[in-house]
């Protein structure tokens, strides 16, 4: 299959590498707000978004830096433009659309500082992608991690069915969970690149 | 020449980012009411929970909007409460104050353990080791898992190993009933003073052996309360609090163990005349009897 093809770079984000079973990246609202099936997809909801946004300033701010011809003020740069954007992103919806608001608003100042978006970020320079592609990239890891913190959730809602014995219940039990999800994920591995 | 570059760009990026942030906070501001900040100073900050909201600022929130009454917060002062009732110029609203009870009275000098557990000291340890050391299955292990997990130092254990509630310093807020693992904390109202300090789900004198102010299930206290005010159940007497109004020291006199009780708000816990009167001022020896 081509690599440079929309489907596998989709498919690349979203399953092969995920971002979260497979990179362990962005764990903090993985096990945090993976508890309620409803949460969960909105926070899905809510990474897509940013990682989109910020995709596409990495995208320009690369662009930026090669011009000017300082490519080590990379990281530093793509932190302070992504957290500003998703700050005023957060503000514009605030204003706009309140209920949205209540939706996704709890979550963005969360998670424009997750190591997540930056990788993200930092992932589709490396690889070189041009701005669809970009795109395309950030849509796949969103939809990765919505898919783990959905099945994470599912999988919480019904362990409050379970006896699991007392002290494993908890945070124990859900790392447990986690580290089985990810080695079902591993499955996929060398697949991609 | 580089570090000039690596200063400019950054430089300018951050210029650029801050007055678009900074123009965005005035275009796009919204107003809150600043009642909710007046409000959230007002009450206690324990964001304990207990009022149903998430913490103290989604109260105050509630609060200005007129959803709830200051009442709804239990863990205020009543001076507190009509503070803030006076600010938004609502009624103050009435709660009745809950508290923790525990239902058992199986201290180490009443209760016989059958064997001696000897793991990490807490409760929901040892409830996995056949559920604890107790001879009574559903008796308190005494291990104190309660006493810590209480924000508000209201639960002390006595020198017995039972878990004491200070009704004032309690909240309500639930700790201790989500941490117990035999289940025997509960949330009442803190009028219902009729109380069944047992959970012994066994009928009959073999009880005793196990726990000297378990309950045997005769069912005295039945008979000589009003109307349907208690009832046997799984060889347990169940208070209907529906019939609150009923409630009276009268049913508490003939329990021969002392394990249905009256709780005074200032003597504390009162037996009934024939109950048994406790000496033993030590822990009963581990083992059969």
């Amino acid at each position: 299959m081509n690599t440079e093809s929309m489907w596998y770079i989709f498919i690349n984000a979203c399953l092969v590498n995920n971002f979260v079973l497979a990179y362990f990246l962005g764990i903090c609202p993985f096990l945090g707000v993976s508890g309620k099936l409803d949460t969960a997809s909105k926070m899905g909801a809510a990474v897509t978004f940013v990682m989109l946004i910020s995709s596409m300033c990495a995208y320009g701010i690369h662009a930026l830096l090669v011009a000017v011809n300082a490519p080590f003020l990379q990281l530093i740069s793509y932190i302070v433009v992504i957290a500003s954007t998703v700050q005023l992103v957060e503000m514009f919806i605030r204003k706009m659309s309140p209920a949205l608001f209540r939706a996704l608003g709890i979550f963005l100042p969360l998670i424009t500082t997750n190591c997540a978006i930056l990788g993200l970020a930092l992932f589709q320079t490396n690889k070189g992608y041009d701005f669809l592609q970009s795109l395309v990239y950030a849509l796949g890891a969103g939809a990765g991690f919505t898919l783990a913190l959905v099945l994470m959730a599912g999988l919480r809602e019904q362990l409050g069915f379970t006896e699991a014995p007392k002290v494993v219940r908890g945070t124990v039990i859900t790392l447990l969970i986690a580290g089985i999800l990810s080695l079902t994920f591993m499955g996929f591995s060398g697949l991609g690149n | 020449m580089t570090i000039l570059i690596a200063l400019a760009t950054l430089g300018g990026l951050t210029l650029l980012l801050a007055l678009m942030l900074l123009l965005a906070n005035k275009k796009l501001y919204v107003y809150e009411d600043p009642r909710i900040d007046t409000v959230e100073e007002m009450l206690p900050h324990a964001n304990c929970g207990a009022c149903g909201f998430p913490g103290c600022r989604p109260f105050a929130e509630a609060l200005v909007e007129g959803k709830v009454l200051p009442g709804k917060c239990t863990v205020s002062s009543p001076e507190g409460r009509e503070a803030i009732a006076t600010y938004l110029g609502v009624d103050a609203g009435a709660e009745e104050k809950k508290v923790a009870r525990l239902a058992c009275a199986g201290g180490i000098n009443v209760a016989r353990n059958k064997a001696g557990y000897q793991g990490l000291k807490s409760c929901q340890a040892a409830s996995l080791v056949s559920g604890g050391g107790k001879a009574c299955f559903w008796g308190c292990l005494g291990l104190g898992d309660c006493e810590a997990v209480c924000d508000f130092d209201a639960i002390t254990m006595n020198e017995f190993s039972i878990p004491v509630v200070d009704e004032e310093k309690c909240t309500a807020c639930g700790d201790c009933v989500a941490i117990c693992p035999k289940d025997l904390f509960s949330l009442q109202p803190e009028s219902n003073r009729l109380w069944v300090a047992c959970k012994n789900l066994e009928a009959g004198d073999g009880v005793l052996e196990d726990c000297e102010v378990g309950c045997t299930a005769c069912g005295k206290c039945a008979m000589d309360a009003p109307g349907d005010l208690i009832v046997i159940r799984n060889n347990l007497p169940v208070i209907n609090y529906k019939y609150a109004g009923l409630q009276s020291p009268d049913p508490i006199q003939r329990c021969p163990t002392g394990s249905i009780v009256w709780i005074d708000r200032d003597k504390g816990i009162i037996k009934g005349r024939e109950s048994k009167k406790i000496i033993r001022q030590g822990a009963i020896k581990t083992g059969a009897s």
